[in-house]
């Protein structure tokens, strides 16, 4: 039973199948969140599980198990936040919860995945699922289907580059075993064409993290999708797509000069387009898909630094970095009447409106912001720390002065919030259920700001094995 | 660790409790739906505070210049990050400041604030929190998290509660201080990456390269001249002090800005201080300037609270011309001089408040000619304008003694430019001062001062004579802590 998870989510996924057959379409959401909320359960349960199956192509071990309850939580949270007003059509409702179950699925098998082949697999099976449901929203119009064809063809080109990479590394060592390749790498990542063959692999995760030079499909896919596709899209893919960089990444060592400062400048080049061009974005999704870019830099640093420490402290930031963008979300979500998209204007007077989502908003936009007692800031200190540590003092000066030029977009959504006043103010009233989620996140962020140590602790212990 | 760490004789952690007191009340303030019983909570949090502050001064010892009343809690471990609190003569009368202004805060917002009360008085008691919390933090990243969590409270004091143009001043407050922290966080993360520890005392006084130091130190005096603020990173503040609400004028004036001059005594003079000596004349030239072009700025102003935010850049000069004499004569002036700005200019826009309560303006114009109106009011107005130019036998006097005595010894050319400041700090405040007692003739019916408003300022009135006439008390209380870093420093430089 060590992939148990795994199993559940096909589970997940065949009983929304069967659903999506039958005619009757009540109580689907409320199905949807019993059940996610036993794949939380079940893969909490199987988090201590140590095993290496199918010849050794899967590996369970914390390290993956820690990634498969981020997922599980992570997907919680997500259709925690579904609600009856939300952009999808009620009758697409089971499809749609079957969908996102099997790219939980394949997101999931790519963070157990050591071998060339089953990653390439996984993470097909993880984005197919979601170029399928990108287009579903209701109100038809061309964004969504723009959205959904560019999602498909730059992850088509970008799995392409990802299996030309792929190929050099089978073609330099003869294996498609991550635990084969590395020793056997360690002594061509001096030549020009191990660390194009590295890099060429990465692409692919480059992309479902978005990070630049891979960034440009997701300002228009954040925009065209429905907001729960987006909340989905914006988080989860990427907590496996770190688990995965943090294998590929982790076959070059510190001593490959080289390839770290490809990293180092990727790094940067990312946090800078991303928050330069955040800062005159409208439309929230397209600034916290911007936002998005510019953390997967900050991500990058932790991983570049390619020991225990640094690395750890990119988990951390990658774990923190979905609860605070899930919480970015779903006061998105919530405030969005029939699931249209909204602008920075629609905060103005939030906090009159509905103070505790101008708190939810405030909280998370403060943590990706890197304030304390945030959990945003907790790990961009551990990222700076790690990063300073090795030397790489640049990166740690460009990341401290992109801090300080994305605090303008993130506090203008506190400001708008906060500050502004609205003309007509009609207070909105939260469901007990929608409280709880906005306490629920907010704890979360302020916990993982002021006590970080046992996470801490536990994702370094993780990377021991 | 514990060479530098008195442990707490008390049989309670005192200064956690100082701490976290307000934030327990700040939370409890969630479950209270009258405006009055929101009110009288946030008041009776911020008094068993300064109550409980008074016991700490009561049990401080002047003798040592070690840290005091320590607690020490392993934080996180694996980055040698721990939960350390200590006081000493530096920061106990900030501390004291901080607990006394807070209830007062409470009180002088007790009317003027009509709307979202309780929020009002969440933030009141966070800032609390956090400000003691950042005078007490031996730790850099418990120091760190401090003093930038007092950023949101106060940024939302400005831009909820503010005047008119409150988005514009708070945004650039916030936008400003938090430039500087930035680097601030990157020069902790070298001293910790140089010593391995993020303890604040193991920092102080070691040999480090004078390569290190001037980073260091240009890193960490951004961040505390923004705070300061010095001459050119001074514009922030006007801004800010107008929009915000008398309370939080009063938190910013006479608390936020010592937490820059406490961090250049604090971090800058120990851990750099070669790197501070070389950088001293850049700092006093600054200081100078502010001082007389503060001076000047005020002259023009015709809003009050405009007057006295340019008025504290020049204060703050001195307190800065003191600091960077690098003498024991101007650390103790500027540590007086700190602790007399808190008290002086945080009851002159508490005066400022009291009036725009009435006359829903701060011209002066339009507040002019009240020595008739509001008898009570002038006299106390005047009291705190006439200490504010260091009038002898007031706070400032003494200060600004210390400082001038100071710098004298070390540069005499520096307190020659400093004596104009003092005169232009007369004229501009004589000025006001003029206007505000008879500058109109005509009669309106403006209600002179009530209890509420006279309790609050007659503790502010008593330090004023208090430390103007008979300062030793204060004096012997630091001295100790400031002889200290001024023999390490001596051994260092000389």
């Amino acid at each position: 039973m060590l992939i148990l998870p795994e199993l559940y989510l096909i589970l997940f996924s065949i009983i929304f199948l069967f659903i999506s057959l039958g005619k009757s379409r009540q109580n689907t959401i409320l199905t949807a969140k019993i059940l996610s909320f036993i794949a939380l359960l079940v893969t909490a349960y199987s988090l201590t599980g140590r095993d290496s199956l199918f010849y050794g192509a899967y590996r369970i071990d914390l390290y993956s198990q820690i990634f498969k309850l981020l997922i599980a939580f992570g997907l919680c949270l997500v259709i925690f936040m579904f609600s009856d007003k939300d952009g999808i059509e009620e009758e697409f409702r089971p499809e749609y919860f079957m969908f996102i179950g099997l790219s939980s699925l394949g997101l999931m098998m790519l963070s157990s995945s050591v071998e060339l082949i089953s990653i390439i697999i996984s993470l097909e099976i993880s984005s197919y699922s979601l170029y399928v449901i990108v287009p579903l929203r209701r109100s038809q119009d061309s964004n969504q289907i723009e959205a959904s064809m560019k999602y498909l063809f730059f992850g088509a080109v970008s799995t392409g580059i990802m299996l030309y990479g792929i190929g050099y590394l089978y073609s330099i060592t003869g294996s498609t075993f991550i635990s084969e390749i590395v020793p056997q790498f360690r002594n061509l990542m001096g030549l020009p064409f191990g660390i194009l063959a590295l890099l060429l692999t990465l692409t692919g995760i480059f992309f479902k993290l978005s990070l630049f030079p891979m960034h440009f499909w997701a300002p228009d896919i954040y925009e065209g999708s429905s907001n729960i596709t987006t909340t989905f899209i914006a988080t989860l893919p990427k907590i496996a797509a770190t688990a995965l960089l943090i294998r590929l990444a982790t076959i070059a060592t510190p001593a490959h000069y080289s390839f770290v400062n490809a990293l180092i400048i990727l790094s940067a080049l990312s946090m800078t387009f991303g928050n330069i061009v955040g800062l005159v974005q409208r439309d929230i999704k397209r600034l916290l898909a911007y936002s998005g870019i510019a953390h997967a830099g900050y991500l990058l640093m932790g991983i570049l630094t390619l020991n225990i420490d640094g690395i750890a402290s990119a988990i951390y930031y990658i774990t923190i970095y979905v609860f605070m963008t899930l919480a970015c979300f779903y006061v998105i979500i919530t405030i969005s009447r029939q699931g249209e998209n909204t602008s920075i204007d629609d905060l103005v007077g939030l906090s009159k409106r509905s103070p505790l989502l101008a708190m939810t908003l405030a909280v998370s936009a403060f943590s990706l912001a890197g304030i304390p007692p945030t959990g945003g800031f907790t790990g961009k200190f551990f990222l700076f720390t790690n990063a300073f540590r090795q030397g790489y003092l640049p990166i740690v000066i460009i990341g401290a002065v992109n801090a300080v030029i994305s605090i303008f977009y993130y506090l203008n959504l506190v400001r708008m919030s906060y500050s502004k006043d609205a003309g007509d103010i009609e207070i909105m009233r939260l469901s007990a259920h929608e409280r709880m989620m906005c306490y629920v996140l907010i704890f979360i962020i302020i916990y993982m700001g002021v006590l970080p140590f046992g996470l801490m602790n536990l994702f370094k212990f993780s990377l021991f094995y | 660790m514990e060479q530098f760490l008195l442990m707490n004789t008390f049989s309670f952690p005192i200064l956690s409790t100082a701490i976290f007191l307000p934030l327990v009340g700040a939370v409890l303030l969630f479950f209270i739906r009258n405006e009055t019983a929101i009110k009288v909570t946030a008041f009776i949090t911020g008094l068993i505070n300064l109550i409980l502050s008074l016991f700490l001064f009561s049990g401080f010892n002047p003798e040592t210049h070690n840290f005091q009343f320590g607690e020490f809690i392993p934080w996180i471990p694996s980055y040698n990050i721990n939960y350390v609190l200590g006081i000493d003569g530096i920061t106990i009368f900030l501390i004291l400041l901080t607990t006394l202004l807070a209830p007062i805060c409470v009180l002088c917002s007790w009317t003027a604030i009509k709307e979202r009360v309780k929020e009002f008085m969440f933030c009141i008691l966070i800032m609390e929190s956090a400000m003691i919390g950042v005078f007490c933090s031996l730790d850099f990243v418990l120091f760190y998290i401090f003093w930038e969590a007092m950023l949101i409270p106060m940024y939302l004091l400005i831009a909820v509660w503010g005047g008119p143009q409150r988005d514009y001043a708070s945004i650039k407050f916030f936008i400003y201080t938090l430039f500087g922290s930035v680097f601030l966080l990157v020069a902790i993360i070298a001293v910790y990456l140089v010593t391995g520890s993020f303890s604040i005392p193991n920092a102080m006084f070691r040999d480090y390269s004078m390569n290190f130091q001037i980073w260091v130190f240009l890193a960490f005096a951004i961040a505390f001249a923004i705070k300061v603020p010095m001459f050119p990173f001074h514009t922030w503040l006007p801004a800010a002090h107008t929009e915000a609400p008398t309370a939080g004028s009063v938190f910013l004036a006479s608390v936020l800005l010592k937490m820059g001059t406490y961090g250049f005594l604090r971090f800058c003079l120990p851990i750099t201080p070669k790197a501070s000596e070389l950088f001293a004349p850049l700092i006093i030239v600054l200081s100078l300037i502010g001082i007389i072009y503060g001076g000047y700025v005020c002259l023009s102003q015709t809003d009050m609270k405009k007057l006295i935010a340019y008025s504290s850049v020049a204060h703050m000069g001195f307190v800065t011309l003191g600091i960077f004499s690098l003498t024991l004569f101007g650390f103790e002036g500027a540590l007086l001089q700190m602790l007399n700005h808190g008290v002086t200019t945080g009851a002159l826009f508490l005066c400022v408040g009291i009036i725009y309560e009435r006359t829903h303006s701060r011209q002066i114009f339009d507040n002019a000619g009240l020595g008739k109106i509001m008898p009570v009011y002038v006299g106390f107005f005047g009291l705190f304008s006439i200490s504010s130019f260091a009038f002898p036998g007031t706070n400032n006097f003494i200060g600004e003694l210390y400082v001038l005595l100071g710098i004298f010894k070390e540069h005499k050319i520096a307190g020659l430019f400093a004596i104009p400041g003092a005169v232009l700090a007369a004229a501009y405040m004589l000025r006001l001062l003029k206007q505000i007692v008879w500058g109109r003739e005509d009669k309106r019916p403006i209600a002179d001062m009530n209890a509420r408003e006279v309790i609050y300022l007659i503790p502010l009135c008593i330090l004023v004579f208090w430390m103007g006439l008979f300062p030793r008390p204060f004096v012997f209380t630091v001295e100790k802590t400031l002889g200290y870093l001024h023999s390490q420093l001596n051994t260092i430089l000389r």
